[in-house]
């Protein structure tokens, strides 16, 4: 049996969840990501949950040290370097931090009922099979390893009822070879489901820190639950100015281009991505598209929707256009989106970003669907 | 499935010679029972005060995630547990090195004489390991009967007045930390008795345990005798226990915790002695004992990591051991009393040796009847403060960083004091228990020359309204001018109180 102490652990690990899932909105608007940990799990900062006492003022105190150094040095020095001799924290210690670790789908969850998210029902044929054994049903030959004790023994009861050798007063039951009963396997066809994701963001120079720190919050999310979602998932990231090309990850996030803004190459490169890797028939296909709406110019907007219109949407799942708020960004290709697609559109969301507080709300516009 | 399993073999033989060096150096102890564990199992142990049994809360599920993640990431690693009780049971790690086992044998050794002799821990209840056992029995029962939900919260509520203790119940007769037993079984749903038998057989109990609410429709004099009893209390769990309106549950719960906070409350306040005595006899014992030649280096390894010093805060180990080595000295060359204190020749004073041979015997004397605030008190000489480099640092609002404040001798050891006063918590008086004449409870903070985290003071205060329940103030200081606060159960605000 496993120690008390696991049993404490849960009730903690519940109460965490709890506050995480209160404190679900401050993390997303200020950026305060849940950290991978590369093995699945995600490590989420939070303040210690500390019991409220009466207690000195932390600061005024101050406190004593010990080591080299003149009056007006720091004594703050390298985090960390504590003693370590016995782990225990005095009172007044500083705030320690406490890091929760949670896995993908224990945070998706968190997200999906905090955001009231559907689960994403995989469109039309768009699977890969795969054959899963089940152990689901009873039968009479099979290895011990998996003999089922409790129907063994209710087979050996009613053969001892019905034969008269079974008496109430002396409950014996002896089965024999024909009362055994076994687990047995059926194979199942699963369909797997796959999707890609292809981020595309626009990189001009209109687009500042801020508003790229709003795509990445935003795509770590969406990541997030799509890959809850799916059990196969791939990530592409496109960057584009007035050309566009295919980056990692890091790249993506960190890449400060200037110059104008086409936004047709973007589209393009996707569309050439969709075309040579992903066929449409066996994956579910995210294209998301983030930008200030500054385009070029209205010639270029016409041939957005073209490729759009004609090889981007009738492939893909849905397509989704998150408008980021700046200064600089007029804003126009939302609402040439919108004169298009309108604002109610299943295959086609769009999404006005204002300001941090609203990424939340608008993770929701997109994934609300379940498309 | 047995988590702890004891010592055999060679860490038998080890614990023999340990324990011979202990006695022949004169510490005397329980007896000291070793057992061998895995790393889980002592954080564990750890998280749950080094008692194999608590009662189940949440707070020991993160202190054990806390410690055993220390130890996955690597910066953090436990090496010794050592409880008092009789016997004293200590943990052995099972994967650490056999010197290690060595060091922490006689480190063991040294805190158990320590719990044996000093005198703040002779009141300790030393069947600690049953009583805390009986404690995680009772409080399941309440949680399978009230609800582990409702359960918990109530614990949460009580643990915020953990550091409301007065130190001079340590003192007084043990069975003073202890609730007197009163029925335990009383709560209604399982009260076979009709109604009517009921309420006639309550307002027999005794008046103690009746909730203070009614007596204020039926009886104002039993308040104001009760406020006339109250006054200065520093024993505030006790105070709520006895008085607030609780069910007898809740004050059953508040009397567990506040017997387990006053058994944990001397090592509190002796934790540079404690920890120092301890690496003064595992550093004699093994460095003039117990090492073999090939260990050296490890020990020397191992023993430097404990004492390291930290520019932000004090290393108890480091204080304590430098203490009772610089007694030893000093009372080893008579450095100590009038002769010495008024002589003004530098050079003579510095070459000061009577060969008085006393050192040995004085810190046997010092670790029965110091704790730390007389220890620091009487012990710490500017020689010494100088000697190990210490200063205070105070928190620069322009830099926002903290900065050495100064290496004055004086204030240093004000600072040290300050800290240690009260077990460095704040102390909190019950002023009035029937405040403006409504049965409102007025806390007030003994100001010492530290604010109120005010905060968090706020947030303890609705934990105090939660049982009082009725509004709950506290006069204190905030910036040299007197405040009152007050929670009335909505919200949390400055009054205007002429008192």
């Amino acid at each position: 049996m496993d120690h008390p102490i696991k049993r404490d652990h849960a009730r903690f690990r519940k109460i965490i969840k709890g506050k995480i899932r209160d404190n679900l909105r401050k993390y997303v608007s200020q950026g305060e990501m849940p950290i991978p940990k590369g093995n699945g799990q995600f490590k989420v900062p939070m303040p210690q949950i500390d019991t409220p006492r009466f207690r000195f003022g932390d600061k005024s105190q101050g406190g004593s040290g010990q080591g080299e150094g003149q009056p007006g040095d720091s004594v703050d020095g390298q985090p960390g370097e504590g003693q370590p001799g016995q782990g225990e924290a005095g009172e007044g210690e500083g705030n320690k931090e406490l890091e929760v670790d949670l896995s993908l789908d224990e945070l998706a969850h968190i997200l999906g009922e905090e955001l009231a998210l559907p689960k994403i029902e995989p469109k039309g044929k768009k699977n890969m099979q795969s054959t899963v054994d089940k152990y689901t049903s009873i039968g009479t030959v099979g290895p011990d390893s998996l003999k089922h004790y409790k129907r063994t023994y209710k087979e050996a009861l009613k053969r001892q009822i019905s034969m008269g050798t079974y008496n109430p007063k002396n409950p014996i039951i002896v089965p024999i070879k024909s009362d055994m009963r076994y687990r047995s396997s059926t194979s199942k066809i699963e369909f797997e489901n796959s999707a890609v994701v292809i981020y595309m963001m626009d990189v001009s120079g209109s687009m500042g820190d801020e508003q790229k720190e709003i795509v990445r919050t935003e795509s770590f999310w969406i990541n997030l639950w799509l890959k809850s979602q799916y059990k196969d998932i791939e990530i592409r990231y496109i960057i584009h100015d007035a050309s566009a090309k295919e980056v990692d990850e890091d790249t993506f996030f960190r890449t400060r281009e200037s110059g104008g803004t086409l936004i047709s190459s973007a589209l393009k490169l996707c569309r050439d991505i969709i075309k040579s890797d992903y066929n449409s028939d066996e994956w579910n296909i995210y294209p998301f598209h983030f930008s200030d709406g500054d385009n070029w110019s209205t010639e270029d907007t016409k041939l957005c929707l073209d490729i759009l219109d004609n090889e981007i949407i009738p492939h893909s799942n849905v397509f989704c256009y998150g408008q980021v708020e700046s200064r600089y960004g007029s804003g126009q290709f939302y609402k040439d989106l919108a004169a298009r697609y309108g604002e109610e559109n299943d295959n086609v969301i769009l999404s006005k970003i204002k300001n941090k507080d609203a990424i939340l709300e608008s993770i929701k516009d997109f994934l609300g669907k379940g498309n | 499935m047995e988590r702890t399993k004891p010592i055999t073999g060679e860490l038998r033989e080890l614990r023999d010679e340990v324990e011979g060096y202990a006695r022949e150096f004169g510490l005397t102890y329980f007896p000291v029972v070793f057992e061998v564990c895995d790393y889980d199992t002592v954080c564990i142990l750890a998280a749950q005060g080094g008692f194999p049994t608590r009662y189940p809360h949440w707070r020991f599920g993160m202190d054990y995630d806390q410690l055993s993640k220390g130890n996955t990431y690597g910066f953090q690693k436990i090496y010794e547990l050592v409880i008092n009780t009789d016997p004293c049971y200590a943990y052995l790690l099972s994967s650490n090195r056999f010197v290690d086992q060595k060091l922490v044998m006689a480190h063991v050794y040294g805190h158990a004489d320590f719990f044996y002799n000093n005198a703040w821990f002779k009141s300790t209840n030393k069947k600690m390991m049953d009583v805390m056992a009986n404690h995680g029995t009772k409080i399941r029962r309440y949680m399978d009967r009230i609800g582990q939900d409702k359960v918990e919260n109530f614990i949460d509520i009580i643990l915020s007045f953990e550091n409301l203790l007065d130190t001079n119940v340590l003192f007084l007769d043990p069975s003073y930390q202890v609730r007197e037993g009163v029925v335990e079984e009383d709560d209604e749903e399982f009260d076979k008795r009709s109604s009517v038998l009921r309420s006639f057989m309550n307002s027999k109990l005794d008046k103690r345990n009746a909730p203070v609410a009614k007596k204020v429709e039926d009886d104002e004099s039993t308040l104001k005798s009760i406020d006339k009893k109250v006054r200065g209390t520093r024993d505030i769990m006790k105070f709520l226990m006895d008085y607030a309106p609780i069910t007898e549950w809740q004050a059953d719960i508040i009397g567990i915790l506040r017997e387990e906070a006053y058994y944990f409350l001397p090592q509190r306040m002796t934790k540079i002695m404690n920890e120092g005595w301890a690496s003064y006899w595992h550093s004699k014992i093994l460095t003039e004992r117990a090492l073999r030649d090939s260990e050296v280096i490890d020990f020397a390894d191992v023993h430097s990591g404990v004492m390291a010093m930290s520019p932000k805060s004090i290393n108890p180990y480091k204080i304590g051991v430098e203490l009772f080595r610089d007694i030893e000295y000093r009372w080893n060359t008579g450095k100590f009393g009038k002769d010495y204190l008024e002589c003004t020749n530098l050079f003579e004073k510095e070459n000061w040796n009577k060969e008085t041979n006393l050192g040995r015997e004085k810190i046997f004397e010092v670790r029965r009847s110091h704790n730390d605030i007389t220890f620091i008190d009487e012990f710490f000489t500017e020689e010494f403060c100088q000697r190990q480099k210490l200063f205070t640092y105070k928190f620069n609002p322009r830099t926002g960083r903290n900065e050495i404040d100064s290496r004055d001798f004086k204030e240093i050891k004000t600072k040290l004091l300050s800290q240690l006063t009260n077990f460095g918590s704040p102390i909190i008086e019950v002023e009035s228990a029937n405040f403006q004449n409504r049965g409102e409870l007025l806390l007030r903070h003994v100001h010492q020359g530290v604010d109120l985290d005010i905060n968090y003071a706020s947030q303890t205060m609705a934990n105090v309204h939660k049982v009082w329940k009725r509004p709950v103030s506290i006069v204190t200081v905030v910036e040299d001018v007197e405040h009152v606060y007050s929670f009335d159960g909505k919200e949390f605000k400055q009054v205007n109180l002429k008192l």
